[in-house]
């Protein structure tokens, strides 16, 4: 199927933000080209800068959930745990935050006010400081206007290198807990008049369960599956190795509220975004190793092995279903919504 | 949730592939899922990959989303751009295209439009912004209809006059009957619609054995339930039977549901419909009664709304829609006509025949089953 692909549409629409196919049209097609750096091709979550006698990780991403305060959490902890988990995913020790806070005009105060003061918790519980920030303000307007946008610093150690390139045929795939908590918490939320049900994000921050593993060896690459879930992450892996990471439907863990909301709304879990979950790719003979220590570690004890690594569709990732066939696992083309019936 | 999960049993599954594969169906059997919510529990657990040789699915026209006519967007964006308006909806209506956009581009444009999972959402809207005129296009067959009705109920017993409907709503059986009058209709066998008969019952599906000698199967949505289902319908077959017998027992009674029914006799009546992609099909769809006129879209801003579209579906829509083709056999299917630029209704809805197989299309010649 070697679509023609129509050009990019005239205006951004809401799929553009959903980190799927819409969204890596816009980096391939605006951003890659205008900005092209070898650091920036590699398309990693931080980007990794190789100083003389210094190891940094850099990343940078922006919060915009509504509503800004859902079972578990706020865009408070997701702005730091977010970051942080995304300085950790590259191997790096979270040092320094900065802070940019878009306010709408009509904001209470008390709102940003508690907004801030998790987000000194959560960066105290990371053991990182918030070193720098801006405030800016914009027109009222009809949502709980609070934008936040982090950027941070990490440091690498010396051998550590991961990255998708490593990524071997037989590799294992481990998932450090259920998926789609943090999608469905937000869903639950913003549809409350309709769903008596309230589900918590798992947002935190997985520094505990970097570093308990971080000197095994056989540690390939790992990603935080945010916005498009477990099922995008395996895509994106799959096609920086060129080899297919295959999951087992039956191996992957899903609470069954999040289930229920999911049949309810006629979601793919394996689609709904994660805030304090891991994916890693292990060598075999360290898989067991990896799994062990996660399990000690309380963010990550409902670690499993979900699948592994095969070349039978490059570049591709896939799912065997409960009922034994494979089926794609491909980006979404576009944005989940609920459905109909 | 357990309930689900009973039912995705992988060893249950192979146990239920196994039978299936024991009793071969001399001939062969075409089977139509009528229910679009089936097609896609068909692809997604790749069942369709799995059935022996022989056994073949047919997609019915039972994704609401994909019937919907293009006027009835074309209207629900004309309402979306009129000062003080909002239109409320699924959240899978927003990507189907009208005959020039669909309400998520004309959203980007500016055009006040609302996703809400139910039609109680949209009264609270009304309720909550009075300032707004709130219009919620409600489409769907029987499943979703009580709920709209009851929508209209509560807007009454409200008193809110900023609340209306633009509706499309259609009936199961009087497709079906059209479908099987149809030249060129080769169907030997339906899996019924599961959600759709918890509202109305088993019965309303006796015409197709008792008039047309199909057998029926009432299934549920998970893996397992459509493996049983296929299973019955095998049974039938060798047992020279032809009846309707539901799967879905855990939610199908042979009445229905009477309030849900009572409800939806009270605001709606039965009247002509159009079908995208198959045409006008004589009373097989509900308007809104007279009495309730204050409520109806169509009858509150008539003058305002375009009255027909032209629909650009000169692909094969209507007849993928019908089962008379797969979607492989249209020249856009994949090339054009994708998730992010649907040229057709059955691109959009993931209950769409279209949709589905794109989003779950096998991985390559001989890799479709796990050794």
């Amino acid at each position: 199927m070697t679509a023609a692909r129509p050009p990019l549409p005239r205006v951004i629409e809401a799929s553009h933000g959903t980190g799927g196919k819409m969204t890596h049209d816009l980096v391939e097609h605006i951003f890659l080209p205008a900005f092209r750096n070898p650091r920036l091709e590699a398309l990693g979550d931080q980007a990794i800068l190789d100083l003389p006698g210094l190891r940094l990780a850099m990343t940078t991403d922006s919060y915009v959930v509504q509503p800004i305060r859902f079972p578990g959490g706020s865009i408070g902890d997701l702005a730091v745990n977010g970051t942080v988990n995304d300085l950790l995913m590259g191997g790096a020790t979270p040092v320094a935050l900065s802070a940019a806070f878009i306010l709408q005009e009509g904001l209470e105060l008390r709102a940003l006010q508690n907004v801030v003061a998790e987000m000194a918790e959560a960066a105290r519980r990371a053991r990182v400081e918030i070193v720098t920030g801006d405030t800016k303000v914009v027109g009222y307007g009809e949502q709980d206007g609070l934008f936040i946008t982090t950027t941070g610093v990490g440091l690498l150690p010396p051998h550590i290198d991961w990255s998708p390139n490593h990524i071997r045929r037989g590799d294992r795939i481990l998932l450090s807990g259920s998926v789609g908590d943090h999608g469905a918490s937000v869903m639950a939320s913003r549809f409350g008049i309709a769903l008596d049900t309230s589900i918590p994000s798992d947002t935190c921050a997985l520094l505990e369960a970097v570093l308990t593993v971080r000197d095994i060896p056989g540690i390939r690459c790992m990603r935080d599956p945010t916005r498009g879930g477990f099922a995008t992450t395996l895509a994106e892996l799959s096609a920086q190795s060129g080899l297919t990471l295959r999951a087992e439907e039956q191996a992957i863990p899903v609470r069954d509220d999040v289930r229920g909301l999911c049949e309810v709304l006629g979601l793919d879990p394996l689609y709904v975004a994660n805030e304090g979950k891991l994916v890693a790719v292990v060598a075999p003979e360290d898989a067991d190793d990896v799994l062990r220590r996660l399990r000690q570690v309380p963010e990550t004890r409902d670690a499993a092995i979900v699948g592994e690594v095969t070349d039978d569709r490059p570049g591709h990732a896939a799912l065997r279903t409960v009922l034994g066939a494979l089926r794609p696992l491909d980006l979404l083309p576009v944005e989940q919504l609920p459905r109909i019936c | 949730m357990k309930y689900v999960d009973e039912y995705r049993d992988p060893l249950g599954g192979q146990r239920l592939l196994a039978e299936i594969r024991r009793c071969p169906p001399a001939g062969g059997l075409r089977i139509m899922e009528i229910c679009g919510g089936h097609t896609h529990a068909i692809y997604r657990s790749g069942l369709d990959q799995l059935l022996p040789e022989g056994i073949r699915f047919l997609h019915g026209p039972g994704c609401p989303v994909c019937v919907t006519p293009a006027v009835r967007i074309d209207q629900a964006i004309a309402l979306a751009h009129r000062p003080g308006c909002l239109v409320a909806t699924y959240g899978d209506m927003l990507r189907v295209p009208g005959s020039v956009e669909s309400l998520r581009t004309a959203q980007a444009r500016g055009a006040k439009v609302q996703i809400v999972y139910s039609s109680l959402d949209a009264v609270e809207i009304a309720r909550s912004r009075p300032e707004l005129e709130v219009v919620f296009l409600a489409v769907g067959f029987e499943t979703t209809a009580p709920a709209n009705a009851a929508a209209i109920l509560h807007a009454q017993e409200g008193g809110l006059p900023n609340f209306s409907v633009l509706g499309s709503h259609v009936l199961v059986p009087p497709v079906l009957r059209h479908l099987l009058l149809s030249p060129g209709t080769e169907i030997d066998a339906f899996i019924g619609p599961g959600h759709v008969a918890t509202v109305v019952g088993s019965e309303d599906y006796a015409f197709l054995p008792e008039e047309f000698g199909k057998p029926v199967v009432i299934s549920g949505f998970e893996p397992h339930d459509l493996l049983l289902a296929v299973l019955m319908l095998l049974r039938q077959r060798a047992e020279g039977r032809c009846a309707v017998e539901v799967e879905y027992r855990r939610a199908v009674q042979p009445k229905g549901s009477e309030r849900a029914l009572a409800v939806m006799g009270e605001v709606f009546e039965v009247q002509d419909q159009e079908w995208r992609g198959i045409g006008v099909i004589p009373r097989s769809g509900l308007g809104i009664r007279r009495r309730f006129a204050a409520f109806d879209a169509l009858a509150r801003y008539r003058g305002e709304l375009p009255e027909a579209a032209e629909d650009a579906g000169e692909y094969v829509c209507g007849a993928v829609l019908q089962g008379h083709r797969t979607p492989l056999e249209c020249p856009a299917f994949g090339i054009g006509c994708i998730p992010e630029h649907p040229y057709g209704p059955g691109m959009v809805s993931q209950e769409g025949a279209c949709a589905a197989l794109y989003r779950y299309r096998q991985p390559g010649p001989g890799q479709g089953v796990a050794q």
